[in-house]
């Protein structure tokens, strides 16, 4: 238990990914729903860095990297478009949203 | 020689096609006059086709192509004109061509003109296929075709409750009898490895007794629905509802001497089952009496006439039975024509009666209707069997055949129904063109019938008187192919006794019906004389009452059975299994359909479940993967 | 031991934090959850010696991004408690958890046989920042081209999409229709 193994730290990233998939599945706002998909983004980044961490490969940090960089140009353009959304419906609440019904 | 056979087939296949192209359009004379005349070609071509077997010219064989050749099992569109089939087709052919023409006058204010044409000339094809195919499998297709053109031209006047009855009981029980007949033509194949009549009669006397009378058995079964014998009949009488002219063709001449042609055929195989032979005979003996019984006291003339072929082909069988092919063919061949001209006369009185059937409603008619009584009168000395007219050559020769045989009980039978059969031939003579006048009383003017309708009755007259004369060519025509046992009584005395007898029993029977019912003071009876009411009286007329226990005890509970199954099995169960099954499909398609709601939630949610599907796929591969050897091991203990 | 007290005290921190983002009804609570939760996790990143990592964590999540929420916050009506009209709590809760058993299983499995082998190996003595420099530049480098481009086209997307008047363009315009404009909006202010 003292010991600090790789699987603690890929453990702990199981569970926020799980608290993340929770919120993803939960949330009727849209807003909230990006934050799960934060939660979700996080989480695998902890995983990656672990993983660098334990094998002495730096690939995982870069990945880790480009996660972050990807999840900040998503949330500009996320928000914009939620902002158009809002300012056309008035309403980000996703059981309004069903044009795509099938 | 192949051409004219091909000619023979298929010009009634022609006409019936052409005939069909005006099926719905209203009458034109053409489409009768265009099957009429390429009838009459099949009939030319039949003619040359006798007169080279006459000359001893080889017998004409062809193979026109295969129909199935799978394994071991090889069935070709063969032909074969031979002695026997060319008799059959000579007759088929000069009745079909009479009838063709007959029916241009008669059908002349129908409104189906068009379409009886075609029908009669298909019906007159099958025949000719039936006759001429040279194995069980062309034979069957004929022998359904005929049962199919029976059921279309019985069923003519379809707006008829009657006709649709009638047309509907014939195919019926033909198809009961065709059961058997395709379980013969099975037992034929399974033991001898083939259909064609040549190999299949030639690998016969190698079987075992038991087969070939199964076969034997069987085979009859089939000619006993379409020949109409007893317990099979009752569709015969009904047929009549028929036009007369398809009367004439099929109920007389043609159809229902196919299963005498299937005996005649199958004689190799008869051969080696005499005891079959004499079951046929008795049978045979049996339905003519009983025919001829019931043909006493009937108050419709085509009826009359109807059980009269039954009666004839009950002769016919005897003669088959006891081994008397060509005798049995013979007598097919004089019958066909004085029964095709006493239906054509009985057509003629219909019509100049405006369709009465009842002869005691008319009298006298000799006076209106000169040639029909002529003819009718003929054709009834040659049914009865008087010297020199065709009946006598060909049912006294039955006689003798029964007497040489030592089968005395079926002699007796055959001489007393010959008596009963003159008897009533004569009553219905009598009736109807003899004593007063009585059609008079229900304000009916009858006419006779167009000349060219006696004109296209007449080769049917001339043959009636002449075909007596045709004995010896046929004989040494047909021997060549049929046993050629020649029946002579031992003492010339007795065949002397044995002839005169008969003719005076014959005599007497005629003079009988004359008295009876050529007098004047007949009236038409009305149910309350003594006659109808004797138990008879009663048995005959309503035929021993055997359609009766049909309807009660055969077609009844039937019917309630079909009722049963349609309504508790096919709706309840069949039905309700398939639209479960589309129900089910459908409501999964419902269910599923929520996933496509357009909710981002939801998908989400159907997302994570894939997500979830995919990962233990992974697990559960990995695990093999990582386990493989140990799974292998399991595996392989429980034995797959 | 530091590293065990450590990494539980953040664990459960950054648990704590993460679930009440998920599953608080006002919106203003999840937001500040999220913001701790980003904070806790560069905890983790500097534990594991990623230092640059780390680093950039605070800044673009708990900064930057965190920054972008908070403004678009502002945007929508987030003071009331937002409705949720929720599903079947059993699915998703039992989903998840299913999710994560199996993916901890497959963690465990190749973890355990060891099958992974090291791509780019860290070079000893240098400090992290150098290392990631390093790699960041020599064999990264096309990626981080891409990444940038990414985040320029994002920058203009996120302008285009929430800005006003996106028609009208001033330098575009000479001096007098501007003139005209300003004053039609004065009027309309007044």
């Amino acid at each position: 238990m003292m010991e600090i193994g790789l699987n603690h730290y890929l453990i702990l990233s199981t569970i926020l990914f799980a608290i993340g998939l929770i919120g993803v599945m939960r949330r009727k706002n849209l807003l909230l729903l990006f934050f799960a998909t934060e939660i979700l983004l996080n989480s695998v980044n902890i995983a990656f860095a672990a993983i660098s961490h334990f094998y002495g490969d730096l690939t995982g940090q870069m990945f880790a990297f480009f996660v972050i960089a990807i999840a900040a140009s998503e949330v500009a353009v996320g928000l914009g478009l939620l902002i158009v959304w809002h300012k056309r419906h008035g309403t980000i609440d996703l059981d309004t949203m069903s044009t795509m019904r099938g | 020689m192949e051409l004219y056979l091909y000619l023979a087939l298929f010009a009634p296949l022609a006409g019936s096609l052409f005939a069909a192209l005006f099926g719905a359009s209203p009458k034109t004379i053409v489409a009768g006059l265009v099957p009429s005349i390429l009838l009459f070609v099949s009939f030319v071509s039949s003619t040359i086709l006798l007169v080279h077997i006459l000359s001893g010219g080889a017998v004409v064989h062809v193979e026109m192509m295969t129909w199935m050749a799978t394994g071991d099992l090889y069935i070709p569109f063969g032909f074969v004109v031979d002695q026997v089939s060319v008799t059959m087709m000579m007759v088929v052919t000069v009745v079909s061509t009479v009838v063709h023409f007959y029916s241009v006058g008669y059908m002349d204010h129908d409104k189906g003109f068009n379409r009886f044409f075609s029908y009669l000339s298909a019906f007159v094809f099958s025949m000719m296929v039936l006759v001429m195919s040279d194995n069980f499998a062309g034979l069957f297709i004929g022998w359904e075709g005929v049962g199919l053109c029976s059921w279309l031209l019985i069923g003519f006047w379809y707006h008829k409750e009657s006709a649709t009855w009638a047309a509907n009981e014939a195919f019926i029980m033909n198809r009961i009898a065709d059961l058997g007949m395709l379980i013969g033509i099975f037992l034929v194949y399974w033991n001898t490895g083939t259909l064609q009549y040549e190999q299949a009669f030639a690998a016969m006397p190698a079987l075992e007794a038991d087969i070939l009378t199964l076969m034997g058995i069987f085979l009859f079964i089939g000619a006993m629905g379409k020949s109409a014998q007893f317990p099979l009949h009752t569709w015969l009488a009904d047929a009549m509802e028929g036009p007369t002219p398809v009367s004439a063709l099929i109920h007389a001449a043609t159809m229902v001497t196919a299963g005498v042609y299937l005996v005649v055929r199958a004689n190799p195989l008869y051969d080696l089952i005499p005891h079959v032979g004499i079951f046929i005979a008795s049978l045979g003996a049996f339905v003519a009496l009983f025919a001829a019984s019931m043909a006493l006291v009937n108050r419709d003339m085509k009826r009359i006439i109807a059980y009269s072929t039954l009666s004839q082909l009950g002769y016919m069988f005897v003669a088959a039975g006891l081994g008397a092919y060509w005798v049995a063919l013979f007598h097919l061949m004089a019958h066909a024509f004085f029964k095709a001209l006493l239906f054509l006369g009985a057509g003629n009185v219909m019509h100049a009666m405006h369709d009465e059937l009842d002869p005691f409603k008319m009298g006298g008619l000799k006076k209106a209707m000169k040639w029909t009584f002529i003819m009718m009168t003929v054709a009834s000395v040659a049914l009865a069997g008087i010297y020199p007219l065709a009946g006598f050559f060909s049912k006294d020769l039955i006689l003798e055949v029964a007497m040489i045989e030592h089968h005395y009980i079926i002699y007796s039978v055959l001489l007393f129904t010959a008596g009963l059969t003159a008897f009533y031939s004569f009553r219905l003579v009598a009736l109807i063109f003899h004593g007063e006048e009585r059609y008079k009383l229900f304000g009916v003017h009858p006419h006779e019938a167009y000349k060219f309708m006696l004109i296209a009755m007449s080769p049917l007259l001339i043959l009636a008187v002449i075909a007596g004369s045709f004995k010896m060519t046929y004989f040494e025509m047909v021997t060549a192919v049929l046993p050629a046992t020649e029946y002579h009584v031992h003492s010339a005395l007795a065949y002397w006794i044995m002839t005169i007898g008969t003719q005076l029993f014959v005599i007497a029977a005629i003079a009988f019906a004359y008295k009876k019912y050529a007098r004047s003071g007949i009236t038409v009876p009305d149910g309350t004389s003594k006659m109808e009411n004797r138990l008879c009286y009663k048995i005959l007329s309503n035929q021993y009452y055997i359609p009766y226990v049909y309807e009660e005890y055969l077609v009844k509970p039937y019917r309630e059975l079909s009722t049963v199954f349609w309504k508790q099995i096919d709706m309840k169960v069949v039905d309700a299994t398939v639209d479960g099954i589309a129900g089910f499909i459908y409501g999964t398609g419902e269910k599923t359909r929520d996933m496509q709601s357009g909710n981002l939630s939801t998908m989400l949610k159907w997302m994570v479940a894939g997500t979830v599907g995919l990962l233990s796929l992974a697990v559960v591969f990995g695990l093999a993967v990582r386990y493989s050897v140990e799974i292998k091991a399991i595996l392989s203990g429980l034995g797959v | 031991m530091f590293e065990a007290v450590a990494f539980y005290l953040f664990a459960f921190l950054t648990i704590a934090m993460f679930f009440i983002a998920v599953t608080t009804s006002q919106a203003l609570y999840a937001l500040t959850a999220l913001a701790a939760g980003m904070i806790f996790i560069s905890a983790f990143f500097f534990i594991l010696g990623a230092d640059f990592l780390g680093a950039v964590q605070i800044v673009v999540y708990s900064g930057a991004v965190m920054a972008l929420y908070a403004f678009g916050m502002m945007f929508f009506d987030t003071t009331r408690d937002v409705k949720e009209k929720n599903g079947n709590k059993y699915i998703v809760i039992g989903l998840s958890v299913i999710s994560a058993i199996l993916v901890v299983a497959i963690f465990s499995a190749p973890i355990v046989s060891e099958n992974i082998t090291a791509l780019y190996p860290m070079v000893e003595g240098a400090g992290n920042t150098q290392e990631v420099g390093l790699v960041l530049f020599t064999k990264y480098l096309v990626p981080f081209e891409v990444a940038a481009v990414m985040l320029l086209v994002a920058m203009i997307a996120g302008i285009v999409l929430a800005g006003k008047d996106m028609d009208l363009s001033l330098t575009l315009l000479d001096d007098k229709e501007i003139e005209e404009i300003k004053n039609k909006k004065i009027k309309k202010v007044l």
